[in-house]
């Protein structure tokens, strides 16, 4: 462990500390940014209203939206005198999301990192190859300060501006042994490494690779590691809050640990807004509690996923998040059950020869009716009623089992479902204008 | 004695039969016998035709889910109690028929009963010892 007082402090000390943090930062945050100044104020509640870790759920939601309309330099707590760095992110919606760190974020982000990086089980005995993009992305440079403040040889690799080519010769004649990048790049990498004649087992030396910034599955994971030859860990992070460090996997592998003394995590529903129990299925929300240039109040992530605060195998008491199961833009209600899309595609992706091409349609008849179109392959076809039946009930019984919504499925013959380039139309809402 | 029947999964809606069989057609391949099974939304064509795998290959071009197995072509001859003479025989000896469906030859005076069971070995001796023919591929063409 990296800082092992503070990643084994009992439950109890840490959230007093978390309690005497959030107060200091609600303090800052009022007194140093007009937006949460006004925010405060149409909510009618003042910083010494906050008295307990409770009371965090009186505070009002900061969005995506709030740091767009404030852009670029409008949310900042401190004078752009005091600001070092910026990173950016570009979004969907045209108007990007500028992020800015003063002198002492980077080095707490770089603690952080480097704590996330021993997690995962690296030392300072690696040799770390960071293939996330370098530049307005928090990814290079998030893993590189902390690679370094670890102590490790850290190579900066930068992907997409140091070719495959490259990264597969640097991974073989400097015999790097962590490979930090993008799951699908991590996949691309091994493809590539094949058709060049490398056996990852032979001619390279990794040991952990750290892969994020996009959603991936255990299926992904055991891909990777066996094209690899290494144990995948996931991380987390978002790139208004640092960017990743935010959340890391231990050996243990069953969730992220979130650190309970930089960070505030709640789970709400996305729909109203009410906070979660653990375990409980929602939104991931962020209170930042050590961040000086841009702290954030409860922000939503659009991230939906479930927190574990069960002691973890490895020691650390830090509570977990689990692997990111969806966002909450792409949530679908269903009789007044969240249901996300990546759900289906979980369930589909278990049974062999079938989740290559499916379609989710929701409709509405007296009550919402979920119907999940999956495609009949030589792989599952029988010239049997009965096994074709037992497989449509099948799939039927998994996805009832994991949505806790029933699910019509109906067995399509192949091309029926529109092929389109690129994002394919996996959700159809039929819904849309009926009451 | 087994013969290859092919098997089409098709969605149960207006025009799939006559897409197969126009598909069959300008392949010049030949439909021996026919028979259509449907559950719900979807169901299966099953065909006996002269050419299976090319009859495969064809409707597999056209995008359909297509599968080749065996099954039995017994004959029978076309008068009252043959066929319950072939169904107790595998019965009694513990076959089961997953399906089957008939056919009358024109030029012979027989029928034909294609059957796909449980146990194709156990089958072909019962019916031997019980004196029932079984014919191959080409004897159910020059039928």
């Amino acid at each position: 462990m990296f800082e092992p007082e503070i990643e084994t402090m009992p439950v109890k000390e840490l959230k007093e500390l978390q309690l005497e943090r959030l107060k200091a930062t609600v303090k800052y945050c009022y007194e140093n940014v007009p937006f949460y100044r006004k925010k405060f104020k149409e909510a009618e509640l003042r910083p010494e209203d906050i008295k307990s870790l409770e009371d965090l759920a009186k505070i009002p939601f900061t969005v995506k939206d709030d740091l767009r309309d404030h852009y670029p330099y409008g949310i900042l707590a401190k004078p752009l005198k005091e600001v070092v760095r910026f990173h950016s992110s570009s979004g969907t919606t045209g108007i990007p999301t500028v992020v800015g760190y003063t002198k002492k974020d980077i080095s707490t982000w770089a603690r952080l990192m480097a704590r996330g990086l021993a997690t995962a089980g690296v030392t300072s005995d690696d040799i770390v190859q960071v293939a996330y993009g370098y530049g307005l992305f928090t990814g290079g440079l998030g893993f590189h300060y902390g690679c370094e403040e670890l102590g490790a040889a850290t190579i900066p690799a930068g992907g997409g501006i140091t070719p495959t080519k490259r990264q597969i010769q640097i991974l073989k004649d400097m015999h790097s042994t962590v490979l930090c990048c993008t799951p699908s790049y991590a996949l691309y990498l091994a493809e590539e490494a094949r058709k060049e004649g490398i056996d990852p087992e032979r001619d390279f030396s990794l040991r952990i690779g750290i892969f994020g910034a996009e959603p991936w599955s255990e299926a992904t994971r055991k891909k990777i590691e066996s094209a690899l030859n290494l144990r995948a860990h996931d991380v987390y992070g978002l790139s208004e809050i640092w960017g990743p460090g935010v959340g890391m996997e231990c050996e243990a592998r069953e969730g992220l640990h979130v650190w309970s003394d930089h960070f505030i995590m709640e789970v709400i529903d996305p729909e109203s807004g009410e906070v979660l129990e653990p375990g409980e299925k929602g939104e991931l929300v962020f209170t930042t509690l050590t961040r000086e240039a841009m702290p954030l109040l409860r922000y939503r992530s659009r991230d939906i996923s479930v927190v574990d605060v069960e002691p973890c195998e490895c020691g650390r008491t830090h509570p977990r998040m689990l692997r990111v199961l969806g966002r909450s833009d792409d949530m679908l209600i269903i009789r007044g059950v969240n249901v996300f899309p990546s759900q289906v595609e979980h369930v589909l992706m278990r049974i062999p020869g079938i989740g290559d091409h499916y379609q989710i349609i929701v409709d509405r008849d007296i009550l919402d009716v979920l119907r999940v179109k999956v495609e009949v392959t030589p792989e599952v076809f029988s010239d049997k009623l009965a096994e074709l039946e037992a497989l449509r009930r099948r799939v039927e019984e998994e996805l009832a089992a994991v949505l806790n919504v029933g699910a019509k499925v109906e067995l399509v013959e192949p091309g029926t479902i529109p092929r389109t380039p690129g994002k394919a139309q996996r959700v159809v809402d039929l819904r849309k204008g009926k009451i | 004695m087994v013969v290859e029947q092919v098997s089409v999964f098709v969605e149960n809606k207006p025009g799939r039969l006559s897409k197969v069989t126009r598909i069959l057609g300008e392949a010049g391949i030949n439909i021996r016998a026919l028979s259509i099974a449907e559950l719900g939304e979807f169901g299966v064509i099953r065909l006996i035709v002269d050419k299976p795998h090319e009859a495969k290959a064809v409707l597999t071009n056209s995008g359909f889910t297509v599968g080749v197995n065996k099954v039995l072509a017994i004959e029978m001859g076309d008068e009252p109690g043959s066929l319950a003479r072939i169904a107790s025989a595998l019965g009694d000896a513990g076959v089961n028929i997953d399906y089957a469906y008939a056919f009358i030859a024109r030029a012979k005076e027989k029928a034909v009963l294609i059957a796909r069971v449980d146990d194709i070995k156990r089958a072909e001796e019962v019916l031997s010892r019980e004196g029932i023919g079984l014919l191959s591929a080409e004897e159910l063409q020059s039928l």
